[in-house]
């Protein structure tokens, strides 16, 4: 039997659908951790997309009245576990800037190496997680692979490759290695004797010569691909106006075309360790950006990122220039009891994800009256929302990738 | 800006009844507003082309209660409950901190929130900020659009980030300490 229509629009009336609520997560792969997002759609249309967090609430806030700044570092590199030695950093500064006290030039060196070779493997994670997250597997890989070089090379600093706790109030809690064993992916990678021994800034430098060129492959891979493309631009656009209002930062900041970066607009204590360094703010929009691409969408976010490694690994190898003449000492002694001033004070640093803040208010004990942990992860999911509405349903992962949230960090 | 001159165009704008006091000499400096005056001095905060504060860096709350009471004899504060809003502005650069001082208790009465008018409609991110301190410190921000726990589950007792909050023995039947 064959039929006629006469109005393509009565089929569409005919089969147009309810609305349903699915429910993703908070076990989904492709939510980056226990995030729970609750999708009101008609059809493959999302309507509303809540998002559900607190799966991983471990009270930091609460113990960190209970404990006196130094010993409350390590709960930070549990907040962004991709990131440890920047939640270190940021913390350290808060409870410097509360303590009136102002780090040696060395240390000042060996927190800007540690930082920027963090936010260079955060970066590496998020890219490589986001060409999964788009059903590309190979960045996934290669980002872990170099990733895992950087991991080696903390381990030489500090003994751990994900908690950190290495830099701490006062400077960082050892000097750095003079003599370490290349890290075996550096050796298979550059056809170096496995049991080469060099000092650990000949090893990062080596690892930074190596990464340079690879970063062209990568945009090969990823984002001048044309299936990536078609999936992330122009999707999620996020207007300079909703960004700013939604208090997003970092790169999701910076890709809706804001010129703000803590490195070089934030507080004295934090911008004098960038001081006289060569470097460059990355935002949109791009020269180079295919046409399809407008300012503030998924893949603006995603090439914020790519572009800042790069100007981390500038900023590493000035800093390893550098640190030979640093002046100083690595650390400044703190001891566990003594009393915080009777004042408060509230810092944000520049960390991957956006900018995170600690407040902490001293009551001359040596524990805290409160200490606060602004998350820069939760700031950006919480527009999740509004830039969903609309998308198909596909394109949940591309956008909420495109965040790069942590929810270590959204729940603390 | 400094925060002096804020400070006197703020008390210029509002009077002193709305704009109390102020610490200029903190490590942050900061400005009490009084509760019901909050929307409007956020507004003019955010708008003004002097001030221009787009950008909400951290709402929080924080509980000023002596935690040991055999320490309370030596604790300075007057028992109370503080929002602080800490503010920055991408185009003039420059920061300030507003603080809203609330009882313990509305009225009074244990167990009744304090109330402060929400800014939800000023920051669009303090809809989660305000969620969180309701959650964690225990404060009723009037007028949110949907004034719920974020982080703990929403049949949760109490606000942990009270200092004299309790922790429960059980959760559904699951020991929790």
């Amino acid at each position: 039997m064959s039929m006629q229509i006469d109005d393509p629009r009565v089929v569409e009336f005919d089969v147009r659908t309810d609305e349903m609520l699915v429910n993703m997560g908070p076990q989904h792969p492709s939510t980056h951790g226990v995030l729970r997002l609750l999708l009101r759609t008609d059809g493959e249309i999302i309507q509303e997309v809540t998002p559900h967090i607190g799966y991983l609430h471990r009270c930091a806030e609460k113990i960190g009245e209970n404990l006196a700044p130094p010993q409350w570092i390590p709960y930070t590199d549990r907040m962004d576990y991709l990131a440890g030695m920047n939640m270190n950093l940021g913390m350290a500064l808060a409870a410097e800037k509360l303590i009136g006290m102002e780090v040696p030039e060395k240390a000042m060196v060996i927190r800007l190496i540690v930082a920027e070779l963090n936010r260079i493997a955060s970066h590496l994670v998020a890219m490589g997680a986001y060409g999964l997250d788009l059903g590309s597997f190979s960045p996934f890989l290669w980002g872990f692979r170099e990733r895992e070089i950087i991991l080696d090379l903390f381990e030489e600093v500090c003994g751990a490759r994900l908690t950190y706790s290495y830099v701490t109030v006062g400077g960082v809690t050892h000097d750095l290695p003079e003599k370490v064993v290349i890290p075996p992916g550096l050796a298979a990678m550059t056809g170096r004797p496995k049991s080469e021994t060099l000092s650990w800034l000949e090893a990062t430098s080596l690892f930074l010569d190596w990464l340079q060129p690879r970063i062209e492959e990568y945009h090969t891979l990823l984002t001048r691909n044309h299936v990536f493309i078609k999936r992330t631009a122009n999707i999620g656009v996020l207007s300079r106006e909703m960004a700013i209002s939604h208090g997003c930062t970092g790169p999701v900041l910076r890709g809706s075309g804001v010129d703000w970066d803590l490195r070089r607009d934030g507080e004295p204590i934090y911008t004098r360790m960038y001081d006289d360094y060569d470097w460059k703010v990355i935002f949109a929009p791009f020269e180079e950006a295919p046409p399809e691409v407008v300012v503030g969408d998924s893949w603006c976010r995603y090439f914020v990122r790519m572009l800042e490694v790069v100007q981390s690994i500038r900023l590493v190898r000035q800093g390893i220039e550098r640190y030979p003449k640093a002046e100083g000492e690595y650390r400044l002694p703190y001891k566990m009891n003594s009393k915080l001033p009777k004042d408060e004070c509230y810092l944000e640093t520049e960390c991957p994800k956006g900018q995170m803040g600690f407040y902490f208010v001293g009551d001359g004990a040596p524990q805290p009256l409160r200490a606060r942990a602004k998350s820069s992860s939760f700031c950006n999911l919480s527009i999740t929302s509004a830039i969903s509405r609309g998308t198909l349903l596909a394109d949940i992962p591309a956008i909420v990738g495109s965040l790069d949230i942590v929810l270590g960090e959204i729940d603390r | 800006m400094t925060a002096e001159e804020i400070f006197r165009l703020l008390q210029e704008q509002f009077g002193e009844e709305k704009i109390p006091g102020a610490n200029l000499e903190a490590r942050d400096p900061w400005i009490e507003v009084a509760p019901e005056a909050i929307v409007e001095v956020a507004t003019f905060l955010r708008d003004d082309p002097r001030l221009l504060f787009e950008h909400l860096n951290n709402l929080c709350g924080v509980d000023y209660f002596p935690p040991d009471p055999k320490k309370a004899a030596k604790f300075e504060h007057e028992p109370h409950i503080e929002v602080v809003y800490h503010l920055s502005s991408f185009s003039l650069k420059h920061r300030i901190t507003i603080k809203v001082k609330l009882p313990r208790w509305k009225d009074g009465q244990e167990g009744e929130l304090p109330e402060v008018p929400s800014v939800a409609g000023v920051w669009a991110i303090a809809d989660w900020h305000e969620r969180e301190a309701y959650d964690l410190v225990g404060i009723r921000f009037v007028g949110h659009p949907n004034l719920m726990r974020i982080l703990c589950p929403e049949d949760w007792e109490g606000h942990p980030l009270r200092k004299d909050y309790e922790f429960p023995e059980e959760y559904h039947g699951i020991r929790v300490r």
